[in-house]
């Protein structure tokens, strides 16, 4: 009889063992992917950014093109560098906010540069110009998709930490949820820079 | 007996949620004409040119043409076909698909991860505006999937197109699209004996690794038959166009 009860002790404990084994490297491996999604994002924004000092000096080398436009882009690009964003940083609200704003306001100038563009026929018939053109539609369609996949592996990341069992090792490991991009951005507008 | 039905049912769900709401045609081959604009012909000649093509360089070109996009952006709709079927190498990320939506006008290079830096996005571009669009433009389908298939195979053999603003077509107009197939088939011919002679000597990014094949059906030959994505990846790159 003795024996048998030792039996039930040995199940107990792995089962506890499989609970321990099974949850352990969850949630390290979802910070990872998150980790790993948000390098992805942050390369697509630093492209961009190296795309524009090549497209400011085609642009201006077009007489009276607007000068305002140029000016936008170059600030908001000069803005954009100095917000950046760690991966210890994504688990802030604010400093994710700050960063969004920075990108948009980018964003924003650089369509607008684009769109400004078309007025001028010369440009548009320039190879350089055409080719950092369709560079840019490229890069910002990467961006688009680069966070529709982090907002998914913060997601599938929050998930877990805010559902048992995984709770219970986000206590342990002391992990909260993540704050995750707006989805106006790329979900349900389409990723096409039309200029 | 209901259970069966039942559980396939629930299967059927879960996978139709997890892929959104998008629904993707089965990778026949190498050559899905889902919208039906070429000619058994062209068929053939497509699949045997991109099967030659896979064997020397291991690069994976898929061209599509699709009945829908379903309502969504081509952009939207490519990288997640491309991610669905797994075009490419898994390590290599080297695929790349043609997608035209003849429906929408729509027309698209996706880019997987690994070719990107042979494949521009400025390249792609140019094959869609200079060589692939001109045609469409005149309502010639075949010759425009045709001449863009075989400037992508081109480009990634390590050509280079200089980009031209003004479309311009590679063959003179007049080629209908059925007597086109003679008339470039020597110059493939030439183009693949080209690439059959030179590869190797250059592409240093091609250093390692050159002929990993997955799965048993890439006999080429035109055979279709078990042909499969090799679970490459894709994340935007590439370019569009619209006629």
């Amino acid at each position: 009889m003795s024996s048998l009860g030792r039996y039930w002790w040995v199940i107990v404990l792995g089962l506890l063992g499989l609970f321990i084994l099974s949850g352990i490297n969850t949630i390290p491996t979802l910070d990872q992917k998150v980790q790993a999604a948000w390098s992805q994002v942050e390369n697509n924004y630093q492209r961009r950014m190296d795309l524009i000092p090549n497209l400011v000096e085609t642009v201006k080398g077009y007489a009276n093109f607007e000068k305002q436009t140029l000016t936008d882009v170059i600030n908001a690009r000069a803005n954009a560098t100095k917000v950046t964003l760690s991966t210890d940083q994504l688990s802030n609200p604010e400093a994710v906010e700050k960063f969004e704003q920075a990108q948009g306001a980018l964003t924003s100038t650089l369509s607008r540069l684009m769109v400004v563009s078309e007025r001028y026929p010369n440009l548009k018939a320039n190879q350089n110009f055409l080719a950092l053109q369709s560079q840019l539609e490229g890069t910002e369609n990467r961006i688009a998709i680069a966070r529709r996949d982090y907002i998914e592996a913060v997601q599938q990341y929050n998930t877990v930490v805010t559902t048992f069992p995984g709770r219970i090792w986000a206590w342990i490991y002391s992990a909260r949820p993540k704050p995750t991009f707006k989805a106006t951005e790329g979900a349900d507008k389409a990723p096409t820079v039309k200029f | 007996m209901k259970r069966p039905l039942f559980t396939f049912f629930f299967l059927f769900v879960l996978l139709s949620s997890a892929w959104g709401a998008l629904s993707f045609p089965t990778l026949s081959g190498r050559v899905v004409d889902d919208a039906g604009i070429l000619s058994a012909a062209s068929h053939q000649y497509l699949e045997n040119n991109i099967a030659t093509f896979e064997h020397q360089s291991g690069d994976q070109i898929v061209v599509v043409t699709l009945r829908s996009l379903e309502g969504t952006t081509i952009e939207d709709y490519g990288y997640q076909l491309g991610r669905f079927w797994g075009i490419g190498q898994k390590e290599q990320n080297n695929g790349v698909i043609l997608i035209i939506a003849p429906r929408e006008h729509k027309v698209r290079i996706e880019v997987g991860y690994g070719l990107e830096g042979v494949l521009t996005d400025a390249q792609s571009s140019n094959i869609i505006q200079s060589i692939i669009l001109p045609s469409f433009r005149s309502n010639k389908m075949e010759e425009g999937v045709i001449n863009g298939t075989n400037a992508l195979i081109s480009v990634l053999g390590g050509h280079t197109l200089s980009i031209s603003p003004r479309p311009h077509s590679l063959n003179p107009s007049h080629v209908s699209s059925s007597s086109s197939l003679s008339l470039f088939s020597p110059l493939i011919l030439f183009f693949i004996f080209f690439l059959r002679a030179f590869r190797g000597l250059s592409n240093p990014r091609r250093g390692y690794g050159s002929g990993i094949y997955f799965g048993s059906g890439f006999s080429g030959g035109g055979s279709s038959g078990g042909f499969s994505g090799g679970g490459g990846s894709f994340g935007g790159g590439g370019a569009s166009g619209g006629w």
